[in-house]
């Protein structure tokens, strides 16, 4: 692959010198080319421990640097955003500074690229350790330069007498040698008025690739011997696969059929073959795991055992609802968030290569060395035996397919004895990748005769996760009779379901519940998005009920003063005027305009972000049209300034898209929106138009940017139709038909 | 299986396929053009778009058989990193993609559309990338960068 990042990054690796290895070769993984990384595997036997700076870092003869990090760029920009904080402690250019990723023979392990953690913790990682790496160039060049450590600085790659003078370069002190010293949490960090890359919009390294056709997907992954496979899903949630008719494939050239009990595929040499094989290929499957009704999925959720609750908050009493006073008036409002698909643009793809006493593995999956240990216990391998290489996919935001498709390609590897390419179709991405779990809030609220929220009650409904699972449980060790973990995953559902605002009596509790429809995963900002729209929504709700303008609503109970600023900073922009919503409505007008806010402060210590919403409501056909987005985020440090932009642009619109269109339906025995006709997203040409406000904290540490400005937008939405039409948005997606039936009714 | 020649990014290729073989399988595996995108196989997101005589088509449900003898371009004959078309050049500057994978049938069909519309307005750019999905959340960028290849190429080279 001809890549402008492959030419980068040979750059760096040729020209620098070999790290001290400590194991031969033999006995690690298939040492053969398995990065696309050029010489990569010279690092093989390099030190993995998190708490040893040789682990991230190797510093080479020519004063190139290779960054080897266990967190990987998901389209989210840390391929610059983690050089640009190493090249800050080291004070080198970042363009000098090759960057290995998520492949457990080469990088530590650092945890799931998730929760949008890549920067506040994996990049906080790699800081302390260059920070390390610097305090020990400094001690290296004391003797060399015959003066004590205090007298000197580092510059530009090389360590120097303080004022100038004299000075060594880190190549003539470390040069392809390992620096053996422990990552020193103490170690200081480089005071951030002197920050020279920190703060850059530097641009993404990887982009002008991208862009003409030449950046490497794990879907590119080509190997000696490949075999390109297509596994047959079954028709139904569970079913048994009964028979497999070869002969149906007979015709195709090439093509044959692997079975390992349920699991199904055809391969071939030819892709185009497999496909075909796939479509003809007879096969019959009995039984099944019936799935709920879709139609009556909220009330089945309110029934449903709970199997334990959960206390959020608990503060003072809810006497004011169960027995309001005088002049107290009490209202209460069901919000309802439905099964959502992460709609991968590309169908997930695996790539294995499995052999009797090893494996390597290609994976777009966010968790390298977690799938790592899961593959290893399902081939009943040593963990150091099975190589998982993270390779680019298509976003996931969370966890789609990529998984389910690595782990069957290593199966049918296994049993063919060659390297095995498994592609999902569109209908089985949007069919078989595990959902984003429904949530159903009901919230509670006393509004005194001053307007003040005496009492307020968040209760909800949510599919409990299954404590301490290494991975959601996947499609293909069931298929095929391999135990494995059995269990549900949803990410951290219950944050945010509880105020951000001071307000005397707050009880919020989760009711976990014991079951959902289908496989869940995480899905970005897991629950924090529906418990958001319920609480802004709410929140939204009671300032109308006192005839508050929202925001002097929302500031009159915020404390958090950089909570403050950035509702500020949204209404400034804006250009709000105050007044209550809604705005009076003109029932003849053909479409409708309106405003909205919403406040979040994610999991309630993380980022900040105040969002607000302008849209058009068409009346004849209950289409909204968002117009204008403005947000303001506060997310501590910004590292890179444009980057963290784009990141907060793909929450608005991503979200967008959730919020107005998306509802996975299923019948009782499998998903039935498996394309993009039946499961639409948002288009191009309704985009609205952004603006965002970035507060930069150059003294505070980074909070996080993949994942919080998604939380207000649906609340932002439907504020915004309040204010138009008067009427009230509860249940996602605000679809046409929906929203019209809802004028029509708050017009009834 | 049959002898094609096709004509790609400038070049007469002989390949030995399946005639009916869409011709997105036949870049990616046989010229190892990798560059077009399997995204669902339907015509339904862009991901594959590829240019035939210079009008954007889907690359998924094009047979090889349907192109011979016609002037193919995949998204490698744009341009390269060193020299990125004008598009292109516009992508990279506004930094319009995150995963990148819907990236090269956006830029295939901004291009095909500006060559025939050299001066669109911004609701037009948007509205020749309805077929075009971004899971993303890069829009804003695509639009903006298309505006300004619009403006560059206009502004002659």
């Amino acid at each position: 692959m001809p890549t402008t990042r492959r030419a980068f990054l040979r750059r760096g690796l040729e020209a620098g010198g070999v790290l001290v290895v400590g194991a031969t070769l033999g006995d690690w993984p298939l040492p053969a080319i398995a990065q696309t990384i050029p010489n990569a595997d010279r690092f093989l036997g390099k030190p993995l421990a998190p708490d040893q700076v040789d682990s991230f870092l190797a510093i080479h003869a020519d004063g190139t640097v290779t960054l080897f990090a266990g967190k990987v760029d998901l389209g989210t920009g840390g391929r610059i955003a983690l050089r640009q904080m190493a090249a800050e402690e080291l004070d080198i250019p970042p363009e000098r500074i090759v960057m290995i990723e998520g492949d457990t023979a080469l990088t530590p392990d650092q945890g799931r690229t998730a929760g949008s953690y890549g920067i506040a913790r994996g990049g906080l990682q790699i800081r302390q350790a260059a920070a390390t790496a610097r305090q020990t160039l400094l001690g290296l060049a004391a003797p060399r330069l015959g003066r004590p450590v205090e007298d000197l600085e580092v510059a530009d790659g090389a360590v120097r007498v303080k004022g100038g003078g004299a000075s060594v370069t880190y190549g003539e002190l470390v040069g392809g040698r390992a620096l053996g010293v422990a990552v020193d949490g103490k170690a200081p960090l480089k005071d951030p008025q002197r920050f020279r890359f920190i703060g850059k919009s530097l641009p993404r390294p990887d982009v002008p690739a991208k862009v003409t056709g030449r950046h490497g997907f794990v879907h590119d992954v080509k190997r000696p011997g490949m075999l390109h496979a297509r596994v047959i899903h079954p028709p139904a949630v569970g079913a048994t696969l009964r028979a497999v008719d070869a002969s149906s494939i007979a015709a195709i050239p090439g093509a044959r059929v692997v079975r390992i009990e349920s699991l199904v595929a055809v391969v071939a040499e030819d892709e185009w073959a497999a496909v075909r094989a796939a479509r003809r290929l007879k096969t019959e499957w009995t039984g099944g795991t019936p799935l709920p009704d879709h139609a009556t999925l909220f009330d089945a959720m309110k029934t449903s055992q709970v199997v334990r609750e959960q206390v959020v908050a608990k503060k003072g009493d809810l006497a004011a609802l169960t027995a309001p006073g005088a002049g107290v008036r009490t209202l209460a409002a069901t919000y309802r968030w439905p099964v959502q698909t992460h709609g991968s643009m590309g169908p997930s793809c695996g790539v294995a290569d499995v052999g009797p006493d090893r494996a390597t593995v290609w994976s777009s999956t966010q968790g390298p060395h977690q799938y790592q240990a899961v593959f290893a216990r399902i081939l009943g391998l040593p963990k150091e035996r099975v190589r998982l290489v993270y390779m680019d996919g298509a976003g996931t935001y969370g966890q789609a397919g990529a998984e389910d498709a690595a782990c069957e390609a290593v199966l049918l590897s296994r049993a063919l004895g060659r390297p095995v390419r498994v592609q999902w179709t569109r209908e089985d991405e949007h069919g078989w990748d595990p959902k984003g779990p429904p949530q159903l809030l009901e919230l509670r609220a006393a509004v005194d005769g001053r307007g003040e929220v005496a009492a307020w009650e968040t209760r909800a409904w949510l599919p409990v996760a299954t404590a301490n699972l290494p991975g959601v449980p996947l499609l293909a060790p069931d298929a095929a009779k391999i135990a494995q973990p059995q269990g549900r995953s949803t990410g951290l559902i219950h944050q945010n379901v509880d105020p951000p605002y001071a307000f005397p009596n707050v009880h919020a509790l989760v009711h976990w519940i014991a079951d959902a429809p289908l496989r869940t995963s995480a899905i970005r900002a897991p629950g924090k998005i529906a418990n958001t729209f319920a609480v802004e929504s709410f929140v939204d709700e009671i300032a109308a009920l006192a005839r508050v303008d929202p925001l002097e609503f929302r500031l009159r109970h915020l404390t958090n003063l950089r909570g403050v600023e950035v509702l500020r900073a949204v209404a400034s922009r804006m250009g709000w005027q105050p007044r209550p919503s809604p705005r009076s409505v003109d029932p003849a007008a053909a479409v409708l305009t309106g405003r909205g806010l919403a406040y979040v402060h994610y999991k309630h210590d993380e980022t900040i972000v105040a969002m607000g919403m302008e849209v058009e409501v068409e009346q004849a056909s209950g289409r909204i049209r968002a117009t204008r987005v403005v947000c303001a985020q506060d997310c501590g440090l910004v590292i890179n300034p444009d980057n963290v932009r784009s990141q907060v642009e793909g929450n608005i619109l991503q979200t967008l898209s959730r919020a107005l269109h998306e509802d996975v339906v299923f019948d009782r025995q499998r998903v039935t929106t498996v394309d993009w006709a039946s499961y639409p997203i948002l288009t191009f040409p309704e985009a609205p138009a952004l603006e965002i406000e970035l507060i930069q904290r150059l003294g505070e540490p980074p909070l996080g940017a993949g994942e919080a400005a998604s939380a207000p937008v649906p609340a932002a939405l439907a504020n915004a139709v309040f204010d138009a039409t008067g009427v009230r948005l509860r249940n996602v997606p605000f679809r046409p038909d929906r929203v019209k039936a809802a004028l029509s009714a708050g017009r009834g | 299986m049959a002898n094609f020649t096709l004509r790609v990014n400038g070049r007469s290729q002989t390949v030995d396929v399946d005639p009916a073989t869409p011709l997105l399988y036949v870049l990616r595996n046989d010229l190892d053009l990798t560059g077009t995108r399997f995204g669902c196989g339907l015509a339904q997101c862009g991901a594959c778009t590829v240019h035939v005589n210079g009008r954007a088509v889907r690359s998924c449900v094009t047979s090889a058989r349907s192109v011979q003898g016609q002037e193919v371009t995949t998204i490698e004959g744009l341009g390269s990193p060193e020299r990125p078309d004008p598009v292109q050049a516009a992508f990279i500057a506004e930094q319009a993609a995150q995963c990148g994978y819907c990236t090269v049938g956006l830029v295939m069909t901004a291009r095909a559309f500006l060559a025939q519309n050299p001066r669109p307005s911004e609701p037009q750019v948007r509205q020749a990338l309805a077929g075009n999905l971004c899971r993303c959340g890069s829009h804003a960028r695509v639009i903006r960068a298309v505006m300004s290849a619009a403006s560059a190429m206009a502004g002659g080279r």
